[in-house]
């Protein structure tokens, strides 16, 4: 069986799960098996027609007092429990920052194998084994890596890696409840405090349309251009780690290796001249146009059109354009996605 | 107070560079570093060691040219230095890293562990939070704050969209986040001692592990194949006017975007 943890937070479930489990039907079909989600928490069970909907064949709700908000030690030995009754050949968790707490505590637990940030998951033809896809060197190479006598096989997966499919809203399954044998006294941290970060207006890694620049750009005034044009496609601005650096537009609207992986249907990148790490996080864009003054610039070696010149004049020209056009619809939708 | 910091070299992967035909990694003349959210730890520890009057050891596990970062340890005011190395060992990865690892911390004996978050080679997050499991230690991973009071360690840290205060005891394992603090330079009194300073060894005969149990043979994931990404697009390229360019672009808007 394959293994999907769906963390959840005030009962809705973070987005990654709900890939990852898109992901897991297509692993499970090779090798004849069914795929199980596993979500924890208190008083979720409205979670579990979502996750059926979304290819559980299985849902397992882990639920007590004590796990309404995370805390790592009760998570860890709570998933354990149900790891050791359940034994998964493959358990696939989401790389959020809990995920990737969260996993490694379990794969030393378990004495397993854990392959962090996967970019690609498939099943070898052969051995039936999980093959597991990774960058390495800050994106420079790219590893396939196996876990062969050791179960489960784990690995990570960032939001966003894997496309969310659409629900079958007529899909059944069957759904138990996991009652954990945890007490106050198995966790060892405290969490005394926690508040929510600003929440981010947009996450880029779900756009459709990306307007990104680099160190071209040059400024924070540029980046105001690079976002009117954002806005007349219906889309978002981002930015590269240089962008952020200089302190020109928000890091969590980073997009590469240490950033965010974007797939939008169209990926705009002004003055950025490509490197590995940038490159890591928009290769699954379909398409991508680059501006850059130089045609040299690695990131014209992978755009589907680059176009060599001053952005700003460029950028500019097409905002007067589309500007146009949408006073000419007098207030309508400009973009239909 | 015994505090241990994991450290590790690394390559600087911001210069490590592909090469473009044969596809493999170009690595010559990459200058090796330490690790920096590693440097991150090291400067948390070196700051308890003048508050609470804590003694600092800096072990890290790789070949024998990775003392060049235990002698930057000393010279940025670390105490004691321990270098893990054994053929045996190499080619472990991270479920078998932190094993070693931890028994060295065993060997070593800590009241606090600190590392760096992740490190740049690898990016896993892996290796710190697996060290405190098989020690049977709580850990808190991503720190941006660590204050101490007796046994009692409070811990502040940020992990997805929330900001968590987080209190545990010691023995325990904190995983440094880069935005924790800037870690200081080398000092000149500290920098002529570095060299004289001994590095003690840890090799399979102190450690004592079952051969079939560590470095690549020991190891439950194997590296299957590595490979560089080839190009995306096409890499078309067009140079013309900017009416012209603009026009390029609509084309685009409309192909892909349907907008006319």
């Amino acid at each position: 069986m394959i293994m999907v943890f769906c963390q959840q937070e005030n009962v809705n479930l973070h987005r990654v799960g709900l890939e990852l489990l898109g992901k897991a039907v297509e692993l499970a079909k090779e090798i004849d098996t069914k795929v199980t989600a596993v979500t924890i928490g208190k008083d979720i069970d409205c979670l579990a027609t979502t996750l059926i909907q979304y290819g559980a064949d299985k849902v397992v709700l882990v639920q007590n007092e004590l796990l309404e908000i995370y805390n790592a030690d009760l998570y860890t030995k709570a998933l354990h429990e149900v790891v050791e009754k359940e034994k998964p050949e493959i358990l696939l968790i989401g790389a959020t920052q809990l995920g990737r707490e969260l996993g490694p505590r379990l794969a030393a637990r378990l004495k397993t194998g854990l392959t962090a940030d996967c970019t690609q998951l498939e099943i070898d033809k052969e051995s039936k084994l999980l093959l597991m896809t990774r960058p390495a060197f800050g994106g420079n190479l790219m590893a396939t890596i196996v876990c062969p006598n050791h179960r489960p096989q784990m690995a990570t997966v960032r939001p966003g890696v894997f496309e969310l499919k659409a629900p079958n809203l007529s899909r059944t399954g069957e759904v138990v409840e996991y009652v954990p044998s945890i007490r106050w006294e198995d966790a060892r941290i405290v969490v005394e405090d926690f508040f929510e970060k600003i929440k981010e207006d947009v996450d880029i890694s779900q756009a459709q349309v990306i307007v990104s620049g680099g160190r071209g750009v040059g400024s924070k005034e540029g980046f105001q251009q690079l976002r009117k044009l954002a806005d007349l496609l219906g889309g978002t601005v981002a930015g590269s780690r240089a962008a952020v650096d200089n302190g020109w537009i928000e890091k969590d609207r980073q997009v590469g290796q240490t950033g965010k992986v974007v797939r939008p249907k169209l990926y705009i990148a002004v003055g950025i001249s490509g490197a590995i790490q940038h490159l890591a996080g928009i290769n699954e864009s379909t398409y991508i146009v680059a501006i850059n003054k130089d045609a040299d610039a690695p990131i014209m070696k992978v755009a589907d059109l680059g176009i060599v010149g001053d952005w700003q004049p460029i950028v500019n020209e097409l905002i007067k354009r589309l500007s146009k056009k949408a006073k000419a619809e007098d207030g309508y939708e400009v973009v239909r996605l | 107070m015994r505090i241990i910091v994991f450290a590790k070299q690394v390559p600087d992967t911001t210069e490590v560079k592909v090469d473009p035909i044969k596809g493999t990694l170009i690595r010559d003349g990459v200058k090796s570093i330490m690790n920096p959210e590693d440097k991150n730890a090291l400067e948390a520890a070196l700051q308890l060691k003048e508050s609470h009057n804590a003694t600092v050891t800096v072990i890290t596990m790789g070949p024998p040219v990775a003392e060049a970062i235990l002698r930057e340890s000393f010279a940025m005011g670390a105490d004691e230095a321990y270098l893990i190395t054994d053929p045996l060992y190499a080619g472990a990865d991270t479920l078998v890293t932190s094993m070693i690892l931890a028994r060295a911390a065993e060997f070593v004996g800590y009241d606090l562990i600190l590392t760096g978050r992740q490190a740049i080679d690898g990016d896993t997050a892996q290796v710190g939070i697996e060290i405190a499991e098989h020690l049977g230690i709580p850990v808190v991973a991503y720190a941006t704050d660590i204050s101490i009071s007796d046994d009692s360690i409070v811990v502040k840290r940020e992990i997805d969209n929330r900001v968590e205060v987080i209190s545990t005891k010691m023995p325990c394992v904190i995983t440094c986040s880069k935005d924790m603090n800037t870690p200081r330079y080398m000092n000149l009194y500290d920098l002529f001692g570095c060299y004289s300073k001994e590095i003690k060894v840890l090799n399979n005969s102190v450690l004592n592990f079952d051969k079939t149990k560590v470095g690549l043979v020991g190891s439950p994931t194997k590296v299957r194949k590595t490979f560089t990404k080839g190009p995306k697009g096409e890499g078309k390229v067009f140079q013309g006017s900017v009416e012209e360019s603009v026009e390029k672009i609509t084309e685009v808007l409309s192909e892909v975007l349907n907008i006319h």
